[in-house]
């Protein structure tokens, strides 16, 4: 029983820290498709900030610098993505999949040098008072600094897309090109702007997994996190608060592993490491029904549903 | 209506539209080779000297060709597991994924049947292979009808589920008493190993790739199913209209893609591994994907970028062993000449 209850709690500390890296990139994607695009390139976006805040903050010494390095290397990623899908017209999925191999290539090149490094990088700033709070208050509030503007970010984004103009004409996009064009929007300019901010996020979540959860940088470190996003945005039916919920329950599953391998549960330890996967899809089974209703028209001509 | 006008208008000025859809993939190949070759400058290497490198150890060479040819043959085959769903508006990215499974089950055959004969041994091997290929792709098609699960998610995060299932194996139950702990499970018996050509790798599961595709392309182009395919890819309300049954023709296009990227496993432990071992695609399931995309997902195309992805693929290895560059580096040349692909044939479709 006192297992059980060991377990429960540790999933819940461990819950937060592997969430956030997810939800940066869960943000972005959802910014992106709301405009009316798709873009599987985030798990390469993620690549990109993993390995460039890596490598920037273990040559400046400054964890800001790779930060910043992060984003701009995930949003330069996502710009290729960009040119080819509005200026090309080619398919966003097949371009966005190549978008993350073509990123994977540039970070096991770029990063080769830097494996096996552990650096300080990003370390947790615990809130006073805050952090007593008993159970909840050391997972929530003892994580790094990117951790807390993740949990700012969700209401204001949801804020700006529903109360900014900004926000309103990237929705307007994203439900008719052609409408936001004829109310004077110039949407390409806007899908560009989604586009790239949505890899700038992605390219921050990845700079937070390599500089504050796991402190290291290996080659394909993000393992299929930017594609769970893509995941996440369906089940989180396009809203920002409801994606925190999402990318939650993904780092929830990540601590559940972790917490079963170290009480030595009598699993294989590649069963658990399913785990994270396996609850995506099912949360995706019993939420995409309703998910698609809530769908940007201008995804549906990508994203079709079921005939 | 009037920005699609203005777009067209900003696209077609750009282009010569006149050049014939060959000469034009060419120029995009020429063109990703060139970025590549200022990518490889910029980094201290002299492009020439690589690409000289590069095809004296692919096409230069009898050894360099035998490679080529063993690795077009997973990348034909998953590429055909991607080829064949998008016929009918499916995505499969998951022929990765498929692949693992298939290896795991034909070597599950070949540890635990003792056949005692070639003649039966591999082809229950490839039969287990396309059937463990197909039930996987299966779990998506059914997330997707019952569930409205969007395919290209769920085959997408198979694949890391089926990477970790086969780990479950290799590093367990049937791991290798005698390996020195590696995680291999024991090598086949000669029964259960497709021949190769002496003095090369190439191996007999060419076959399958071969009569994959040729019976793709028949089935396709001559037969009322594959215009049916088609119909259903296109517009499958108006499909269903006409009293085609959508839903079996979604899901026999899966089953068949995700067997076929099954075989791909088989192929591979039957006739390059001989033994399972962790990780043994390194992202095959995924230049079949590609190869299928620069191919327009014409069965016949796609022999031809099976074949540059394996001239790049085996390429970039001996780039890697003659120093400087790692293999993954390789993934940029591909990823380029997709991009260049892909963004020069749309062109095309413009000007008609």
């Amino acid at each position: 029983m006192s297992t059980i209850l060991l377990v429960m709690s540790g999933t819940l500390t461990g819950a937060v820290g592997p969430g956030i890296s997810v939800l940066y990139a869960t943000y972005g994607e959802l910014i992106i498709e709301r405009a009316g695009r798709i873009n599987l390139g985030t798990e390469g976006s993620m690549l990109m900030g993993a390995c460039f805040g890596f490598i920037i903050t273990v040559e400046t010494g400054s964890a800001s610098a790779g930060v910043l390095a992060g984003m701009v290397a995930g949003a330069g990623l996502s710009l290729v993505l960009a040119y080819l899908v509005i200026y090309r017209d080619t398919n966003q999925l097949a371009t966005g999949f190549a978008l993350t191999l073509f990123g994977a290539g540039i970070t096991a090149y770029a990063g080769r040098d830097y494996v096996d490094r552990t650096i300080g990088g990003l370390n947790p700033i615990a809130i006073p008072f805050l952090s007593k709070i008993p159970e909840v208050g050391q997972a929530l509030f003892q994580q790094d600094i990117l951790a807390y503007i993740a949990y700012a970010l969700g209401p204001v984004l949801w804020v700006g897309l529903h109360y900014t103009r900004i926000g309103l004409s990237l929705r307007a996009v994203g439900e008719s090109i052609d409408v936001a064009f004829a109310a004077g929007r110039n949407p390409q300019v806007i899908q560009i702007a989604a586009i790239a901010f949505g890899g700038a996020l992605a390219g921050l979540g990845g700079a937070q997994l390599s500089l504050g959860l796991t402190h290291t940088w290996s080659e394909g470190m993000t393992v299929g996190r930017g594609f769970v996003a893509v995941g996440l945005v369906i089940f989180g039916m396009w809203s920002p608060l409801r994606a925190m919920v999402g990318a939650f329950l993904f780092g929830g599953a990540i601590g559940l592993q972790l917490q079963l391998q170290t009480v030595g549960a009598p699993v294989s330890p590649f069963i658990l490491d399913m785990l994270p996967y396996l609850i995506i899809l099912f949360v995706m089974a019993i939420w995409s029904q309703a998910a698609a209703r809530a769908m940007p028209e201008g995804l549906k001509g990508v994203l079709r549903a079921t005939s | 209506m009037e920005y699609g006008r203005t777009l067209d208008r900003a696209q077609s000025i750009a282009i010569d539209l006149t050049a014939p859809p060959m000469v034009r993939s060419i120029l995009a190949i020429i063109f990703a080779f060139t970025v590549f070759g200022i990518f490889l400058a910029i980094i201290g290497r002299d492009p020439f000297d690589a690409y000289f490198k590069m095809y004296e150890g692919t096409l230069g060479s009898k050894v360099g060709i035998s490679e080529v040819g063993v690795r077009m043959i997973p990348f034909m085959l998953t590429g055909l597991a991607a080829s064949i769903p998008a016929r009918v508006g499916l995505i499969n990215v998951g022929g990765e994924g498929q692949l693992y499974i298939g290896a795991w089950a034909a070597t599950g055959v070949a540890l635990y049947f003792g056949f005692g004969n070639i003649w039966i041994m591999l082809p229950a091997m490839a039969i287990a292979g396309f059937i463990g290929g197909a039930l996987w792709a299966g779990i998506a098609i059914l997330l997707r009808n019952l569930r409205n699960v969007n395919e290209v998610i769920s085959t997408l995060l198979s694949n890391y589920v089926a990477i970790l299932f086969v780990n479950v194996f290799v590093f367990g139950a049937w791991k290798n008493p005698t390996g020195f702990g590696y995680p291999y499970t024991s090598d086949f018996a000669t029964e259960a190993i497709l021949p190769a050509i002496a003095g090369t790798r190439l191996h007999l599961g060419l076959i399958l790739p071969a009569v994959a595709v040729v019976a793709t392309f028949l089935f396709l182009s001559r037969t009322r199913w594959g215009a049916n395919m088609r119909a259903v890819g296109g517009n499958p309300d108006a499909a269903r209209r006409r009293g085609i049954p959508v839903l079996r023709y979604l899901v026999i296009a899966m089953l068949v893609g995700g067997g076929l990227a099954g075989l791909a496993g088989m192929s591979e432990v039957a006739g390059i591994q001989h033994h399972l071992r962790p990780g043994i695609s390194n992202s095959l399931g995924f230049m079949g994907f590609l190869a299928s995309w620069m191919a327009g997902h014409n069965p016949v195309t796609l022999i031809g970028t099976s074949f540059l992805i394996a001239v790049i693929v085996v390429g970039g290895d001996v780039l890697q062993f003659s120093g400087g560059l790692p293999s993954a580096a390789m993934l940029i040349l591909i990823g380029l000449v997709l991009f260049s692909i892909l963004g020069f044939r749309k062109l095309e479709r413009k000007a008609e």
